[in-house]
């Protein structure tokens, strides 16, 4: 492999599918898309197969000075890698997805394969301008899937996501061009080692935040999601879901605490304070919803609000949960968004009283629809489970009372999922068309199928995915080490009994 | 310098004079009959001209070598780079003008030698190193202005725009006399070194107000807040080929103009202009953007859109360093290609009968009835927003990057407020394009000089034009140092 370029041959495929698209007929651009598609999950794959696990930091990196002022420098560690792969993996199901999509196929599928380009572009950048344009760019194509393509107030909806993810982002690009010209560099990795002066933290890690919380979303930026969720059609909703509130996470790995570490103690009690108001809030705003996607959307306020406290514990368990529950989300939510898609197609209706009863007339949809509730509830053997109790372990060793508000959330999480589960498959058949409706197809079955494979695997055995990020998660723990905050838990994780013994 | 040196360093501009005079004989001589021979001609001049500025360029010519006529004129690096985009912008409006005017039976072999005489006019600015060529330029460039923008005789709002910028026009030409006469009369020169000098260090009251008078005047020009007003209007009125050219051309002629003033004869008290540059940047950020929400003419929308584009631009300015002065002619650069395209495309909008369509309702439902001319629409009001990858963004972060180096960071942070503002009205018309029903006006045809613009417009801000950034900024280094060392 060596230098062979993987990472712009990935950004190339769906660029080059993205035009045929444009010029195909609608069949020809279904299959260019699912072509494409398969063909960025393949080289995905390959790319998982051949990352060496303990090996260097950043693998597959390219730097070409192309342009002014940044270059062109690709390259990804452990934990850019699950997400790249975590992208390729979503967007073949998407494109499946959007069987039901019948408006204008040939620009629908350009628009998902530019979308795809930017996603990847995200997460494989070292470089922080050219990381930016990838993390903006995905503005265009996202502000035109949910106004072309969704629902009745998409309109509103769309204009409320481009802006309110605009404003927050440009702050970021002055607070990165103030890095640029105090540290002499754009060149991520050498960013991610620069000490900047406390106060300067202070701003620049404010600036980074009105990106990422919003992007996130943390409550209380997050009412543009469940807006463009509930207008966006049902691929859309998962790549949303899926992925794009990944980058949120992504970015406050990425740079919020490696390049700002004492700043970002400075502010943990912000984030602390909003995940647990997060949790909690969204979680009771969720039970009270009468539309499954909205109630998905706010669930994945709370789901993301774990994420933000298990990375602001500053310890190794605390940041691997966060990372399992970014990849675990982005498969469940997909999931449960692609279950309410299912049905959706067949009843043109996301009220949750129009359906009941479903596992009588449906029972194999019934059955994926509770292995994915049961994943986002965090039912041991599920990728949930791993994902939550990683993180509540890693705030439990700072901060017992977070710990206590966050686990309150998960149960009145299990709460929502179950009471939407109730209302959707059990009970009485109270619809008749509803009741009417066939079980899932071919199509439905592969799709849904490997993202129940996926979340039984991460599950079962979430060490595959652990092991990847071992070494960048310990890199970062000892980044952030002297800023972690004082435990409030007393607990004495660090040495085993027998070493203790022998150092007394 | 010797008289014959100074000679071979207006080539361009004798070669626009003696043309312009001749294609004038021919148009007089001929009639209508020469429309489109003079049209062809004009082309041909500003390509002859095209290649005989490049060379300065390419070569970063600055320093002494350069300045002709004893300091009156220079033509250096940076009035070459300025130079090559009006000809560019000028070049185009010669391209889509014969067709909308032929429409109406009014062109006429006089318009591209009025553009011609008006080209003549913004070289002179962009080259002025005194205060007297300075005026002459402008007042060239406006003269011919005025005429064109009432081009369209029998139209009324046309008229009624003529006036109205001749009206104006001279307001802010009194006002720019007014400060050139008290600078002179507080430094004792109308040269910039000489004014340069007399400014370093001490600086009398007078001499502030000669400053803010000049600026003032000159704001008129780019139209900068709070000297806007007659934009809208006058770019609505008149037709559609000359605002293109208004947006475009004058602008680069007027914005290389305000930097070489302030850098090159006031200088030395950068702080004391700078907080009016730094206001009126602002406020044209905010105005452009608020003024532009509710319209439903699109010309006018775009009116407002150059309001705000000069507010960046501004922005540059205010940094008052090298680095400044190249993000600008970039910014320019990229906002050339920007309104060029966005107004071939309102050129392009034509009923079944021919007739130029300009509500932006009329647009509804395009990307369905015209997906590729909504396509270029929708890259160019993104990249106009500043939405990366397009090179709007890239335009906007040279400019805000060499504020922050300069340690302006309230303003950058200010600006790029502003420009999230602004964003609203250019999505506004993605939305009425892609997500509404169509209207379905928009029935006619266009030539393939109309098609072949807007094309090379979309590539100009596509993202493929990265890979020549660093080919760009090289130039536009060379051209602010060009311009700081005569200063």
């Amino acid at each position: 492999m060596g230098a062979f370029p993987i990472l712009s041959l990935m950004l190339l495929v769906p660029l080059v599918g993205a035009v045929i698209c444009l010029l195909a007929s609608e069949r020809a651009a279904r299959m260019v898309a699912l072509v494409a598609t398969l063909v960025d999950l393949g080289l995905g794959i390959v790319l998982w197969a051949r990352y060496d696990v303990g090996g260097a930091q950043w693998q597959f990196t390219e730097r070409l000075p192309l342009f002014a002022g940044f270059q062109w420098a690709m390259g990804i560690d452990g934990i850019a890698m699950l997400l790249i792969v975590l992208t390729v993996f979503l967007m073949p199901i998407c494109i499946l997805a959007s069987h039901s999509i019948t408006r204008r196929v040939p620009e629908y599928m350009a628009t998902f394969l530019f979308m795809e380009l930017l996603m990847i572009g995200v997460f494989a950048a070292q470089d922080l301008f050219l990381f930016y344009i990838f993390f903006e760019g995905g503005l265009i194509p996202m502000y035109l899937i949910i106004g072309v393509w969704g629902g009745d107030n998409r309109v509103y909806a769309a204009y409320k996501f481009f802006l309110y993810t605009l404003l927050g982002s440009v702050l970021m690009l002055v607070a990165m061009l103030w890095m640029a010209h105090e540290a002499g560099t754009t060149f991520i990795p050498t960013l991610m080692a620069y000490d900047f002066p406390p106060h300067a933290q202070t701003w620049l890690w404010l600036a980074f935040f009105a990106s990422f919380a919003v992007k996130m979303p943390m409550w209380p930026l997050h009412t543009w999601l469940p807006d463009a969720h509930v207008q966006a059609p049902t691929a859309g909703s998962v790549i949303l879901a899926g992925v794009l509130l990944k980058m949120g996470g992504y970015g406050f790995i990425r740079f919020s605490l490696p390049m700002f570490p004492d700043a970002s103690l400075q502010f943990a009690w912000l984030i602390w304070g909003l995940s647990m108001a997060a949790v909690v809030l969204t979680s009771l705003i969720a039970l009270v919803q009468t539309d499954m996607k909205k109630l998905i959307a706010y669930s994945s306020v709370a789901h993301m609000a774990i994420v933000t406290v298990g990375l602001f514990a500053f310890n190794t368990q605390g940041l691997d949960g966060a990372m399992i529950v970014m990849l675990s989300h982005g498969v469940v939510s997909g999931a449960l968004f692609l279950c309410v898609g299912v049905i959706y197609d067949r009843l043109h209706t996301r009220e949750i009283a129009r359906y009941g009863g479903l596992s009588i007339n449906m029972p194999h949809y019934a059955l994926l629809f509770m292995l994915f509730t049961m994943a986002s509830v965090g039912l041991p053997g599920t990728s949930g489970f791993v994902g939550e109790f990683l993180s509540l372990i890693g705030i439990y060793q700072v901060s017992t009372w977070a710990t206590a508000v966050c686990t309150t959330g998960i149960i009145l999480g299990a709460g929502y999922m179950l009471y939407l589960y109730w209302r959707v498959a059990f009970g009485v058949q109270r619809n008749a068309d509803a009741a009417e409706m066939p079980d899932l197809d071919l199509r439905e079955w592969v799709m849904l199928g490997a993202l129940g494979l996926a979340v039984l695997w991460m599950g079962v055995y979430p060490e595959s995915f652990l092991a990847p990020i071992r070494s960048d998660i310990a890199a970062l723990d000892a980044r952030i080490a002297r800023a972690a905050p004082v435990s409030d838990s007393d607990l004495k994780t660090t040495a085993p009994k027998a070493a203790r013994g022998g150092a007394q | 310098m010797d008289f014959a040196g100074s000679l071979s360093l207006i080539v361009p501009e004798i070669v626009l004079s003696v043309s312009g005079l001749v294609l004038l004989l021919v148009a007089g001589w001929a009639g209508s009959r020469a429309n489109r021979l003079v049209t062809i001609l004009a082309c041909v001049v500003l390509a002859a001209c095209f290649a005989l500025t490049a060379p300065s360029v390419c070569g970063g010519a600055m320093g002494a070598g350069t300045s002709a006529f004893g300091g009156l004129f220079a033509a250096d690096a940076f009035a070459g780079f300025a130079k090559l985009m009006i000809y560019a912008a000028s070049g185009a409006v010669l391209v889509v003008a014969p067709a909308f005017f032929g429409r109406y039976g009014l062109m006429r072999a006089e318009f591209p030698v009025l553009v011609l005489f008006a080209v003549l006019g913004m070289n002179v600015m962009v080259s002025a190193t005194d205060l007297m060529t300075l005026y002459i330029g402008l007042e060239l460039n406006s003269l011919s202005s005025y005429v064109l923008a009432s081009f369209l005789r029998t139209d009324e709002r046309s008229s009624e725009a003529g006036l109205k910028y001749f009206v104006l026009g001279a307001l802010a030409s009194g006002i720019l006399l007014f400060g050139i006469s008290l600078t002179y009369g507080f430094t004792g020169t109308t040269a910039f070194t000489g004014i340069r000098n007399a400014l370093d260090g001490h600086m009398a009251m007078g001499a502030l107000f000669g400053i803010t008078f000049v600026l003032a005047g000159l704001a008129f020009k780019i139209s900068a807040v709070p000297f806007h007003m007659w934009t809208p209007d006058v770019y609505e009125g008149a037709p559609t080929p000359v605002t293109t050219f208004f947006s475009s051309a004058p602008k680069v002629a007027a914005v290389a103009l305000v930097a070489r003033v302030s850098l090159g004869a006031f200088g030395p008290q950068a702080e004391a202009w700078r907080q009016i540059v730094i206001f009126a940047a602002l406020v044209s950020i905010l105005v452009g953007a608020v003024g532009a929400i509710g319209q439903s003419n699109i010309k006018r929308l775009l009116a407002y859109s150059s309001i705000n584009n000069v507010g960046f631009i501004l922005v540059g300015l205010a940094a008052a360093t090298p680095q400044g002065v190249a993000s600008m002619l970039l910014y320019l650069a990229v906002y050339v290609a920007m309104t060029i395209g966005s107004f071939v495309v309102v050129l392009m909008m034509r009923d079944g009968e021919g007739r130029p369509l300009e509500a932006i309702s009329d647009l509804a439902g395009l990307s369905r009835t015209r997906f590729a001319l909504a396509f270029c629409l929708m890259c160019l009001m993104f990249s106009l927003a500043g939405i990366p990858p397009l090179m709007g963004f890239w335009a906007k972060l040279v400019v805000f990057q060499a504020a922050v180096n300069a340690g302006l960071f309230v303003v950058a942070v200010l600006a790029v407020v502003g420009s999230v503002i602004g964003a609203f009205y250019y999505i506004k018309i993605v939305k009425v394009m892609f997500f509404d029903e169509p209207a379905d006006t928009i029935r006619g045809g266009s030539d393939w000089a109309h098609w072949a613009l807007l094309a090379i417009s979309t590539i100009a801000i596509s993202p493929v034009m990265y890979l020549v950034t660093g080919w760009l900024t090289q130039l536009a280094d060379k051209a602010a140092a060009a311009l700081f060392l005569v200063a």
